[in-house]
């Protein structure tokens, strides 16, 4: 009987399933609405706002300096990026140049930054394909860089690191030291991840072909960082609009073409390496120079509209500040990459089985 | 391609257009709403311009108008210009949806509506996405008061 007349056969029908709020396997709260007939999915319906906090509308009632405070706690994996893009764009409100010195160093963070959630972001990709040991492997090197964060930040993961002007404090002594050794002893670990993973035919077998989006449809939905990188949509925001230190860095932005879940995978492990080499381009010559220009107590930005984008480990990140000249804005608002990366969940993921849709 | 030409292709696809480059380092482009689907769809499908990356799109509250910005890219010719649409009537606002030429405006049309109340035309679902759907006002608006939940200094 060939499955035509096999499904002919057996009559299904369609029914509503709950996925989330609370699910193990989404890293967050998101409850997604499923339609599915038997195991294939019909449509995805993606019900947010579980953990919406409101930040825009604290961003009109609060200070400059403060909103800074508001946008680590958007993407906790991306803390020191999202501050960054606030400090960006009040700087260039400002019009504020920072000094090298900073730059340097909010570069470096930056890409520690990056490492430490895509070591998350691998860890848990293995974890929900079976592979628990991946979880263990990563969060082992990502301690490292927390404890580098730790000890110049005061914080592990919102780390409130950077105000308007530059950062808060100079690094810590032993900064160079520590960041070098975690690079050393980082090299030796991204080949075993391929190991341990990447290679792995049940992984590949349930990641290659799944999830296809075209260079278009990525386009289209406004879909940036890694996922559009793996349909080969050139968008790494630290290319096409540089800002901080990376003018000043050797790396490649990494494209594949096939458009799946592989490809989105792939993207990432080759972007620990970019990490990696921008870092030990820059971590030998921090230049020397003040760690931040002089601002006034209460910041008040000049009447227009001021938009700057940084490049998060999920993608692209803009801020855009509408300023009527007071001390608070009148709008801020944040595109966040996961927003629209994930409007395209329901496009990608059907009709496939229902078990997919996790990776 | 420099503000000047691409303001001089896109004076001609529609009337009563404003251009303005103050306070803003893009090129902004005031559209009367009845027109903006089409100057959308012109944008995007024109062989010199070619937005098709609208990489942010957000609701606006100028007391009294209600609007949108779109922030338009061209992947291909790495040009940028801002679009602004304005809706004045705060009962009942209404703007036509260019879900069907960017699907990225799907998503933010619904966080426009659930924050702002603007309502799109011919879109496709147009419901609460983040707020439940009971929810009454509309947050982000400047005149929305909750005095149990927020704390005005």
């Amino acid at each position: 009987m060939t499955d035509q007349q096999l499904q002919n056969k057996i009559k299904t029908e369609e029914y509503f399933i709950n996925m989330g709020p609370q699910h193990p396997a989404a890293h967050g709260v998101l409850r997604l609405i499923l339609t599915i007939d038997g195991e294939i999915i019909k449509n995805v319906e993606p019900d947010l706002g579980y953990i919406h906090r409101s930040i825009e509308k604290m961003c009109e009632r609060d200070s400059y300096q403060q909103i800074v405070h508001l946008t680590d706690r958007m993407d906790y994996l991306s803390s020191h990026i999202n501050n960054v893009a606030v400090c960006l764009a009040v700087e260039k409100g400002l019009e504020i140049e920072v000094s090298d010195r900073v730059k340097v160093i909010r570069t470096i963070i930056d890409e520690l930054t990056r490492i430490a959630s895509h070591c998350l972001w691998w860890g848990v990709m293995g974890m929900d394909l079976g592979a628990l040991t991946t979880y263990f492997y990563a969060f082992r090197d990502r301690e490292m860089i927390n404890d580098i964060f730790e000890e110049t930040c005061g914080a592990r993961l919102t780390m409130n690191y950077n105000v308007p002007g530059g950062l808060m404090f100079d690094i810590h002594p032993n900064f160079v030291n520590r960041t070098k050794d975690f690079i050393t002893h980082f090299k030796t670990k991204i080949p075993e991840y391929d190991r341990l993973l990447t290679g792995n035919v049940i992984f590949q077998k349930r990641t290659k072909g799944v999830g296809i989006l075209t260079r278009e449809d990525a386009i289209s939905f406004g879909v940036s960082g890694p996922t559009a990188r793996g349909s080969g949509f050139s968008s790494d925001v630290r290319k096409h609009h540089p800002y901080s230190a990376y003018d000043r860095v050797n790396f490649n932005e990494i494209l594949f073409t096939e458009g799946d879940t592989f490809a989105r995978y792939q993207v990432r492990m080759m972007e620990l390496w970019e990490s990696v080499s921008i870092i030990e381009q820059l971590i030998d010559n921090i230049p020397e120079g003040e760690t931040k220009a002089a601002t006034k107590a209460v910041i008040k930005l000049p009447k227009g509209e001021f938009y700057q984008r940084v490049e998060t480990a999920r993608g692209e990140l803009g801020v855009y500040i509408n300023s009527t000249g007071n001390k608070n804005p009148y709008r801020v608002k944040f595109r966040s990459p996961g927003f629209s990366n994930l409007s395209i969940l329901n496009h990608i993921s059907k009709p496939r089985f229902r078990n997919t849709i996790f990776y | 391609m420099t503000n000047e030409d691409l303001q001089h292709i896109i004076t001609s696809f529609g009337t009563d257009l404003e251009f303005t480059t103050e306070g803003s380092e893009f090129l902004n482009v005031i559209v009367p709403k009845e027109q903006l689907h089409s100057i959308c769809s012109q944008l995007k499908s024109h062989p010199e311009l070619k937005f098709d990356y609208a990489f942010c799109i957000t609701g606006m509250d100028w007391v009294p108008a209600l609007g949108v910005i779109y922030h338009l890219n061209s992947t291909e010719l790495k040009h940028e210009i801002v679009l602004k649409v304005m809706v004045d009537d705060r009962e009942n606002p209404t703007l036509d949806s260019v879900h069907d030429i960017w699907q990225t405006a799907d998503f933010h049309e619904l966080e426009i509506f659930d924050f702002f109340g603007i309502k799109f035309n011919n879109h496709p679902k147009l419901r609460r996405l983040f707020l439940t759907p009971e929810w009454e006002g509309f947050p982000l608006r400047k005149d929305y008061v909750d005095e149990a939940n927020m704390i005005i200094k």
